[in-house]
């Protein structure tokens, strides 16, 4: 129609994502700041990133967080792709609707009651609260995640090849291993770094469902929030920020470097024809 | 799959776990836990661990089940018409969320649009753009906001600076921040759908209004908007439904007036510690959320209906 982006899309995009970013920036650089005012700039330093070292408190509970977000990530991804795989390969079963919408509940779901449920379950099973139950609680939210991820690879799939392999007699798990997940790999590895994000993020459903020993990172920054601003926190947000940008900048080149490249096996593998 | 071409469910048994394993893992960690609370709801808050009677103990059987489904009431729910502060915490959550959803869709349409519209190779640098944010902490972009809206904030300097204010504005502790906060936080799950939804309209139709005379501002009146309504109703409900329940951000954004119903749950049960009531309130804000999240997916069934 129009040639070229109009002033009011290039406006509307401009502030769009001033909005979105200004505040994320504004953060990170008052990390730097000597001051301990957060809002008022005196000179660049890094010594509170010093401080972040020498607080053992937020260590460990970074370090829980750590272990819970890589053991709920890990199982949420087989989980979540089973149910992928169910979604979309296994037809018609008893119960089908209930388990889709048992799928795509918690992903509206609002925190406070994934949470309070999962703990209110936890006390009638008489479990200890603490590391695992907040393990259990996260992978059960994050593989709806997953399994939206996954499915959303599976519904594009060429499934001759599959139908090929089995026809020469490979049997199905090693179908499924030898040439589903290398195919569908992109959106597992995509669903376990959301499962992974969405576990490190989560303040709510680990507060409900934590016990004494087991304080995960959100639970220090949140209680440290809330008795003001301060450097530190600033500090900590910013290596979480960086972390995750450079994960998912990282994971988004790799898939399109692999896209890339299978596209130019298909072309070759045509060509030879 | 061979499983599936036979016609009739002829499941193996690896088919069959592969369906199982999921499903019985949802079942205990999704729905059971539902019950659960509806079954808390309707006990007596008491001094004990857990604190609440009856509790729930499978190992007596069901005649003891029986025996106690005796002891079950509704004071719970009495209690929350009685004391104003449940329903008017749910009656505003109801109204901030919808606020805030139609101003996030205020802001995000022009977003979404001007990324539709935007040169085909800038496309995917764009949504990337708006996919990350969702990527970091949600703890982390609330808590942003605090250092720009408080009264000797960065929003308040630079307003003073440039002198179009005289005195600092109090914006953070208020139900403006509540806003700021939840348009911030949700604008990438409503400019998603939006755009998906945008970016598949066919161009010809605008060509053809303007080939005609239709002024521009008409043309999107008559065909974009219309057109785009699917993801527009899409991108709301996302916003919605999790704002209804939404805490941490009336929690660190809004003040002591601000009442919404997942901060009173919060507070009923780690402040007062009084376990059946915030069931209470769970199962109604879950009542209250059904009707919206069984339109969302019935709407978004037929969208991908219309797809296949």
């Amino acid at each position: 129609m129009r040639n070229g982006p109009t002033w009011f899309n290039v406006t509307s995009i401009v502030l769009g994502f001033s909005f979105l970013y200004l505040p994320i920036v504004l953060l990170v650089i008052f990390s730097f700041n000597e001051s301990r005012l957060v809002t008022v700039w005196g000179g660049f330093s890094t010594k509170w990133y010093g401080e972040l070292l020498k607080n053992d408190q937020l260590l460990s509970a970074a370090w829980v967080t750590l272990k819970v977000a890589f053991l709920s990530a890990s199982l949420a991804t087989v989980l979540g792709t089973m149910a992928a795989l169910v979604l979309v390969r296994s037809g018609r079963f008893r119960g089908r609707s209930l388990f889709s919408g048992m799928i795509f509940a918690p992903l509206v779901m609002p925190d406070v009651i994934l949470g309070l449920s999962l703990l209110l379950l936890f006390v009638a099973m008489d479990q200890t609260r603490g590391f695992w139950t907040v393990m259990l609680a996260h992978t059960t939210f994050a593989m709806c995640y997953v399994a939206v991820v996954v499915q959303s690879r599976l519904v594009g799939f060429d499934k001759s090849v599959e139908e090929a392999a089995e026809d020469l007699g490979c049997p199905p798990a090693k179908t499924f291993f030898l040439i589903t997940l290398p195919i569908i790999l992109p959106g597992v590895i995509a669903g376990w770094m959301l499962a992974f994000t969405l576990s490190l993020d989560d303040l709510v459903v680990a507060s409900f469902t934590t016990g004494p020993g087991a304080t995960t990172l959100p639970m220090k920054i949140y209680s440290q929030v809330r008795l003001g601003v301060t450097p530190e926190i600033n500090a900590v947000c910013t290596i979480l920020v960086c972390l995750v940008t450079i994960g998912v900048i990282a994971a988004s080149i790799a898939s399109k470097r692999q896209q890339i490249q299978r596209e130019q096996d298909e072309r070759a593998a045509f060509g030879a024809d | 799959m061979s499983i599936e071409t036979s016609g009739k469910p002829k499941r193996s048994i690896g088919g069959r776990l592969l369906i199982a394993v999921p499903y019985v893992w949802l079942l205990v960690f999704f729905l059971a836990p539902f019950f659960i609370v509806f079954k808390i709801s309707l006990s007596e808050v008491a001094i004990a661990i857990p604190p609440y009677l009856p509790t729930f103990d499978v190992a007596a059987g069901w005649r003891e089940f029986w025996g106690n489904l005796s002891r079950f009431s509704f004071d719970n729910y009495i209690w929350l018409t009685e004391d104003a502060l449940y329903w008017k915490s749910y009656l505003s959550s109801v109204v901030i969320a919808g606020t805030s959803t139609l101003l996030t869709l205020l802001v995000g349409y022009p977003i979404a649009y001007g990324m539709a519209r935007s040169p085909k190779a800038w496309r995917p640098t764009l949504l990337m753009l708006v996919i990350l944010p969702f990527w970091t902490s949600f703890l982390i972009r609330v808590y942003a906001w605090i250092g720009i809206l408080k009264n000797e904030g960065l929003l308040n300097q630079v307003l003073l600076w440039l002198g179009v204010i005289d005195q600092p504005l109090v914006i953070l502790n208020t139900n403006i921040a509540v806003y700021i906060g939840i348009i911030y936080s949700y604008l990438p799950f409503l400019v998603l759908p939006l755009y998906a939804n945008l970016e598949k309209l066919d161009e010809s139709l605008l060509e053809a209004a303007e080939d005609l005379g239709c002024p521009a501002w008409k043309a999107f009146w008559k065909i974009t908007l219309p057109l785009s309504l699917p993801g527009v109703i899409a991108g709301c409900f996302l916003v919605f439904i999790p704002a209804v329940g939404e805490f941490v951000i009336p929690d660190l954004l809004g003040g002591s007036n601000t009442l919404m119903i997942g901060k009173t749950l919060w507070v009923e049960f780690f402040a007062n510690r009084d376990w059946p009531v915030s069931s209470a309130v769970a199962v109604i804000l879950l009542l209250l959320l059904v009707v919206p999240i069984v339109l969302f997916q019935n709407q978004q069934q037929k969208m991908a209906e219309k797809d296949a």
